[in-house]
């Protein structure tokens, strides 16, 4: 494609702080996320760190108080601050409307306002470290919450601000998949990655409100002693736990739809193979969402809900399992008899589907009541939802990232390298997490900082794992910087893929295409 | 409403769209998006109230009778004619009469000022009289366990309403200045349009609160 007349690429257009720092170009404020999700990724993976060493030996090194901060820190930075905004914010900016054919999403001021609604919260958020840090864990539960001290109405304000940002985002996603594809872009043809986007935009639009409002009571709790969930008073703490799992559980999917969305990328692009089941894929996304609301109680299987709610929860909880196995077994089909290519995304996409099925499987062992009553509050949970948040969020953010990678910079990678921290990390989170498993079927407790002696040998092989992890981390860090300072150009279109993003050049131009591109056929015309 | 071209005064809209048309259907939508989340955000509240008044049906009834009936209506026919002001002020702006529809938004800002000064007089009474919400409590429960309950609804629904009216009234006059400026016309009203939206949600809100906090039997 020439370049003739239609000036600089995104990078290009514009010189300066200023010129980021007021920027509208979605792919611009794509990449503005993505330094500073990079860098709270950073906390809250050295709190996780330090919670695996704590728990190292059975011996102190952090105090009950102390440890009960770290964890805090690492819950509520790695679910507000990363893994809620991460892919959206990131790939979702800079992809959707490149996927559709847009110019730009449909209120990129709005886009830009939700940038900095996002860096206030964020600050907000760490700002309660001056005022004595926050011990509640990152669910603030009452009436603990109510009662213990230091900054838990700042933190929960910055939950309130973050969400603010999640709103915009998803209503500005949602618009512009509505609004803004090229002619000829049907929904039929929009890539999956734009349909699980969508999806998660819709959850991000209908449940952050409902958390806004709960913080909002919480913060009134504290401050003013309203007493909607302090018994004294006559309010109910469980009603906090349904109103914030009534969020927090569809939440749980605005952290993994959009991966899903990038697994169907990676899969078919390099299995050099059309998707199989489009549509099976596409409308799963949005069913996993409609479900989504109406699972929340599963999470308060012994907060002393009825039998019936708890019967109830628990069938609707399993009924997620279907829309989630068919985009499993679409992925299998679309690599069966495909030219597989283990590219390091490609790995990654495997990676994400291995561990991720070992999470959504504990899940539905967890969704079981008689089951749940047994591992609830134990180690087996936590290994559960680290399974889905991390073996398969962050691994598909990490195959995401290499995947798109040229396009957003220009610059190959070193695939050596990208290889050497899939190992690293794919190796590295089953030894600190499958030990959780057994460690939990043997009753060992979340939460606490310390254990009794015959679970330290598990709790030490894990805690090496976790290293394992830090290291795949930094190395997969060092291959990005690598790549920024001596990465060989990039071709348009280095993967071979069909979608519209790699059909205008690397980067893109700041308008995205030369014109407007008309779209004829679906997005994965291989074979 | 009008399916003519829509363009701004300088004929212009954002580079990221195809028409003025594509740019006012897209902001509309928006504006609709961010109104549902209004109504989830209250929706969490108004569920909390119905919970706690199947537990404690006394307390909504005992704190209703402290608050006045009179007040209430007044304050919902004042909404009321706001939102009637608010929607011939967008319609005045369709029709290219500008002056009128400056007239008629001016009226809505008006509108919510005596909403919310009715409301400092409510406040302040309840204030003398101790009727804080929840642990702040001072006043007379009249032997019903939990009242202070009540007040927490109370001030919580009626605050957030409060300052939505605030923000609501803001909106109103941002888009008084423009219009005043001439920046609207028949062609491109979209931020009036959206703002009148706002506004008429903020009203449904209150016309639900009414009857819930003051008539409840």
């Amino acid at each position: 494609m020439s370049t003739a007349g239609a000036g600089h690429n995104y990078l290009e257009h514009g010189k300066g702080l200023m010129s980021w720092l007021t920027t509208l170009d979605h792919k611009r404020i794509g990449l503005m996320y993505g330094i500073f999700i990079a860098f709270f990724f950073l906390l809250g993976g050295i709190a996780a760190l330090l919670i695996r060493l704590e728990l190292f030996g059975v011996g102190e090194m952090f105090t009950g108080a102390e440890y009960n901060k770290l964890m805090t820190y690492h819950g509520a930075i790695m679910v507000f601050m990363v893994i809620v905004p991460g892919i959206p914010a990131i790939l979702g900016n800079f992809f959707l409307p490149l996927h559709i054919g847009a110019k730009d999403v449909a209120f990129p001021r709005l886009n830009l306002l939700s940038w900095y609604v996002f860096m206030a919260g964020s600050i907000m958020a760490v700002c309660t470290l001056l005022l004595g840090g926050v011990d509640t864990g990152w669910t603030f539960y009452t009436p603990y919450s109510i009662g213990t001290s230091g900054g838990v109405v700042l933190m929960v304000l910055a939950v309130f601000i973050l969400g603010m940002s999640s709103i915009l985002t998803g209503l500005n996603f949602i618009a512009t998949v509505h609004k803004l594809r090229a002619p000829g872009m049907t929904m039929n043809r929009i890539p999956l990655f734009v349909w699980s986007i969508y999806s998660t935009a819709i959850l991000q639009v209908l449940a952050t409100p409902v958390l806004g409002i709960t913080v909002l009571l919480l913060a009134m709790e504290k401050v003013f002693g309203i007493g909607f969930f302090d018994p004294a008073l006559g309010g109910d703490p469980i009603l906090f736990q349904h109103f914030f799992w009534f969020y927090s559980h569809p939440a749980v999917y605005i952290m993994i739809l959009p991966a899903m969305g990038i697994i169907s990328e990676l899969i078919t692009t390099y299995s050099r193979k059309t998707i199989f089941g489009y549509t099976a894929i596409a409308y799963s996304s949005l069913a996993i969402a409609g479900v989504s609301f109406f699972v929340w109680g599963h999470h308060m299987f012994v907060s002393g809900q009825s039998a019936i709610a708890g019967i109830l929860f628990s069938l609707i909880t399993m009924l997620v399992g279907v829309p989630t196995a068919i985009k499993l077994f679409n992925w299998l089909f679309t690599m069966y008899k495909g030219s597989v290519q283990l590219q390091s995304p490609m790995l990654y996409a495997i990676g994400f589907m291995f561990l991720f099925t070992i999470g959504g499987v504990t899940g539905i062992m967890l969704a079981v009541i008689g089951l749940d009553v047994h591992f609830h509050d134990t180690y087996f949970v936590v290994a559960h939802f680290h399974y889905v948040m991390v073996g398969g969020t962050l691994m598909a953010i990490a195959g995401g990232m290499l995947h798109w990678w040229p396009k957003m910079f220009g610059k190959m990678f070193s695939e050596y390298w990208a290889r050497i921290s899939y190992l690293f990390i794919f190796i590295g989170f089953n030894v600190t997490f499958f030990p959780q498993f057994i460690l939990g079927s043997m009753g060992m407790p979340r939460r606490y900082h310390t254990y009794l002696p015959e679970y330290e040998s598990l709790n030490q092989i894990s805690t090496v794992g976790s290293w394992l992890i830090g290291t795949g981390f930094l190395v997969l860090l060092g291959v990005f910087i690598h790549s920024l300072m001596y990465g060989k150009k990039a071709s348009e279109n280095p993967w071979h893929s069909k979608t519209l993003e790699w059909q205008t050049t690397s980067p893109p131009f700041h308008e995205n295409f030369e014109e407007t591109p008309v779209v004829t056929a679906g997005p994965y015309e291989y074979r | 409403m009008s399916t003519g071209k829509i363009i701004r005064k300088d004929g212009h809209y954002a580079h990221h769209f195809e028409s003025a048309e594509q740019e006012y259907t897209s902001s509309k939508q928006g504006v609709w998006l961010f109104l549902s989340t209004e109504i989830l955000m209250f929706g969490g509240l108004f569920v909390a109230f119905f919970i706690y008044k199947g537990m404690y049906p006394e307390i909504f009834h005992k704190g209703a009778e402290s608050l006045s009936w009179v007040y209430g209506a007044i304050n919902t026919a004042v909404l009321l004619t706001s939102s009637l002001t608010m929607a011939l002020g967008i319609h005045y702006i369709q029709k290219g009469k500008n002056s009128a529809a400056l007239t008629q938004l001016i009226i809505t800002v008006l509108c919510g000022a005596i909403f919310m000064g009715i409301k400092y007089i409510e406040y302040s009474h309840k204030f003398h009289l101790g009727l804080y919400p929840g642990q702040m409590f001072s006043g007379e429960t009249g032997g019903v366990e939990n009242l202070p309950l009540y007040f927490s609804f109370y001030y919580m629904m009626t605050g957030l309403h409060g300052i939505h009216v605030l923000l609501g009234m803001g909106l109103i006059t941002w888009v008084a200045i423009r219009t005043a400026r001439g920046d609207f016309g028949p062609k491109y009203y979209t931020p009036v349009e959206g703002v009148g939206l706002f506004w008429h949600v903020v009203d449904l809100i209150w016309i639900y609160l009414f009857p819930l906090l003051y008539l409840v039997e």
